[in-house]
């Protein structure tokens, strides 16, 4: 008796159908389908932290900092159709304003962290804004450039305490506020831009991703958009610069390291392009697993590689992008 | 001499390296008037609106809208003022649905204006001008995402991005390309409400018969240059013309 072939059936659940165009809310079992997963993550980041000793939760507030940063990644590449580098340039310019005005005027990281977010955010714009006319690899190249013409700005002209850095920063009252400022951070910021893409401003901005010059044929200003875009992104990314030099008490050049901008692309791959709650994902993977992996010293670096390209290979929609098709489906066997 | 042209366009030049892309135009277009522009492939035409929309900047020449000279102005402060165009290839934002593509128009100065501050609800907006396009058909359609849509939506939709910013001219790039003789025949009527609603046209077509249902007046481009001007029927019998599209007979 031959075997009786079986395969699989996936359908889309009816609300995913209808969510994917307009929110059609009519019974407490749909609002629990929808609020359970932004429920797991929350109260996940929530309780992660009680879980684990000092050490991890220490790492756990650098995860969130490649978070920021993943996430910003994610909103300008999927979004606005710019491909920036320049994580590194956020961390450090926000890090350097927070670090100095706290050295040099002795001001709380509670009032010079928001200034150097701020302030930090409005240089990055203002310094990447005659690159936004540039588009996909031309942009991120120049990006790229940002961080290390920072580094040797401050090397050649030995301010800002020069190759040495600065030590001795206030940092936070105590790791319970580090952890769950920081953790605030992400989700504020992951809700916030959730929001930002389906408002009208989102909307021009995933048009100028599309096609830009139709969008200036709409009577729509570009590159004020790109920019405010950017100034979005720099945003978050300088307040965990802020935050990082505070968390660690000190300032110097490696917080223009490369790492900040290359760590949160592996996010955002592992994590799924396009989801932003993907980058926050891989972010908080990849950072912990990195640091496990500390004893393999430069080795480290290999492993990335090969998890970005297994995932590149095999799952190039990312985690995020694969769970949430799998949430929407319902999947039988069926014999055929 | 009546009032003053709504577009003048006074001695265009624009040269792409060695290429003479656009030589020597000039030609004026009163409110209300629907112009047509034709010419083999390579004359020049679309270089011609990309001129005039601020896309490409002429070398020399003046482009005049409304009586005020915007050669060099960017193309959204061009469509500010009332003068918009269509993209011969169609790209619209494939990732968003029909009706959202409507919200980029919708969110510019020019439209904020004209709504004097009151904003109202964009999105039904939006369904009421892909409706006026032809979308009524099918109500589905404007939740459709854009990239879904064939190309005789998409051109409605082009359109409809356009009228959008209740434009008061609207240059159309082969809007009648690529699409099924129904589908053309169902479009002609569209554009011939935009002229009764006051909408100036310039239509540069290679579709000759349907564009001479919407105009009584064509200009004829070869090798960047207006080689002649005119009511449909006079302007096809000019030897040049002739000899642009058939050849040159020669003797052997």
């Amino acid at each position: 008796m031959a075997e009786r072939e079986r395969r699989r059936r996936r359908l889309d659940r009816s609300i995913k159908v209808r969510t994917g165009g307009l929110y059609a809310l009519s019974s407490w079992n749909e609002m629990a389908y929808l609020l359970v997963p932004r429920a797991v993550l929350i109260g996940g980041l929530l309780v992660l932290p009680l879980f684990v000793d000092m050490y991890w939760q220490r790492v756990l507030c650098s995860a969130g900092i490649y978070a920021l940063l993943a996430l910003g990644f994610d909103f300008l590449a999927e979004y606005v159709g710019l491909v920036c580098l320049g994580g590194a340039f956020f961390i450090g310019s926000g890090g350097y304003i927070s670090g100095l005005l706290n050295a040099h005027f002795g001001l709380h990281p509670f009032f010079s962290i928001p200034i150097a977010t701020v302030g930090g955010a409005i240089i990055s714009t203002l310094v990447l804004l005659p690159c936004l006319r540039l588009r996909g690899i031309y942009f991120a190249i120049i990006s790229f450039m940002f961080p290390l013409f920072a580094v040797y700005i401050i090397i050649a002209l030995n301010v800002f305490g020069g190759t040495e850095g600065i030590s001795a920063l206030d940092t936070l009252p105590n790791i319970w506020t580090e952890i769950y400022v920081i953790f605030a951070a992400v989700i504020a910021a992951l809700f916030a831009l959730r929001r930002l893409v389906s408002e009208d401003i989102g909307i021009i901005l995933r048009g100028i991703k599309d096609n830009d010059q139709s969008v200036r044929a709409s009577g729509i200003d570009i590159t004020a958009y790109k920019a405010r875009a950017v100034f979005i992104t720099a945003l978050i990314g300088c307040f965990g610069g802020a935050y990082l030099s505070h968390l660690y008490g000190w300032l110097g050049l490696s917080l223009f390291a490369m790492d900040f901008s290359i760590l949160p692309i592996a996010a955002t791959v592992l994590g799924g392009m396009g989801s932003l709650v993907g980058p926050v994902l891989g972010a908080f993977i990849l950072t912990p697993l990195s640091e496990a992996l500390r004893g393999f010293g430069q080795l480290r670096v290999v492993l990335y590689c090969l998890i970005l390209i297994a995932f590149m290979v095999y799952k190039p929609e990312g985690l995020m992008n694969f769970l949430e098709r799998k949430y929407h489906q319902f999947e039988a066997w069926v014999e055929v | 001499m009546a009032a003053t042209p709504l577009l003048e366009v006074t001695d265009l030049h624009k040269a792409f390296g060695g290429v003479q892309a656009i030589a020597n135009v000039s030609f004026s277009l009163h409110k209300g008037e629907v112009l047509g522009v034709i010419g083999p492939n390579g004359s020049g035409k679309t270089t011609l609106v990309n001129l005039i929309t601020g896309f490409v900047r002429p070398d020399t020449g003046l482009v005049r809208f409304k009586g005020k000279n915007i050669t060099g102005t960017q193309p959204h402060k061009i469509a500010n003022l009332g003068l918009t165009r269509t993209f011969q290839v169609m790209r619209p934002y494939h990732s968003l649905t029909a009706f959202k593509n409507l919200i980029v128009p919708l969110n510019s100065p020019r439209v904020h204006q004209s709504r004097s501050g009151k904003l109202g609800d964009r999105d039904a907006v939006a369904i009421d001008i892909l409706e006026e396009v032809g979308f009524e058909r099918d109500a589905r359609v404007p939740y459709k995402i854009a990239g879904s849509l064939p190309l005789g939506y998409l051109k409605r939709l082009e359109l409809a991005r356009c009228m959008a910013l209740r434009p008061e001219a609207i240059i159309c790039d082969e809007i009648f390309s690529g699409l099924s003789m129904s589908e053309i025949t169902s479009l002609v009527p569209l554009l011939e409400r935009l002229q009764l609603d006051g909408i100036t046209l310039m239509m540069i077509e290679h579709r000759l018969r349907e564009l001479f249902r919407l105009t009584n007046r064509v200009i004829v481009m070869n090798f960047g240059a207006k080689i002649a001007e005119g009511e449909p029927e006079e302007v096809l019998q000019h030897p040049d013309v002739k000899s642009a599209y058939l050849g040159t007979e020669t003797k052997a």
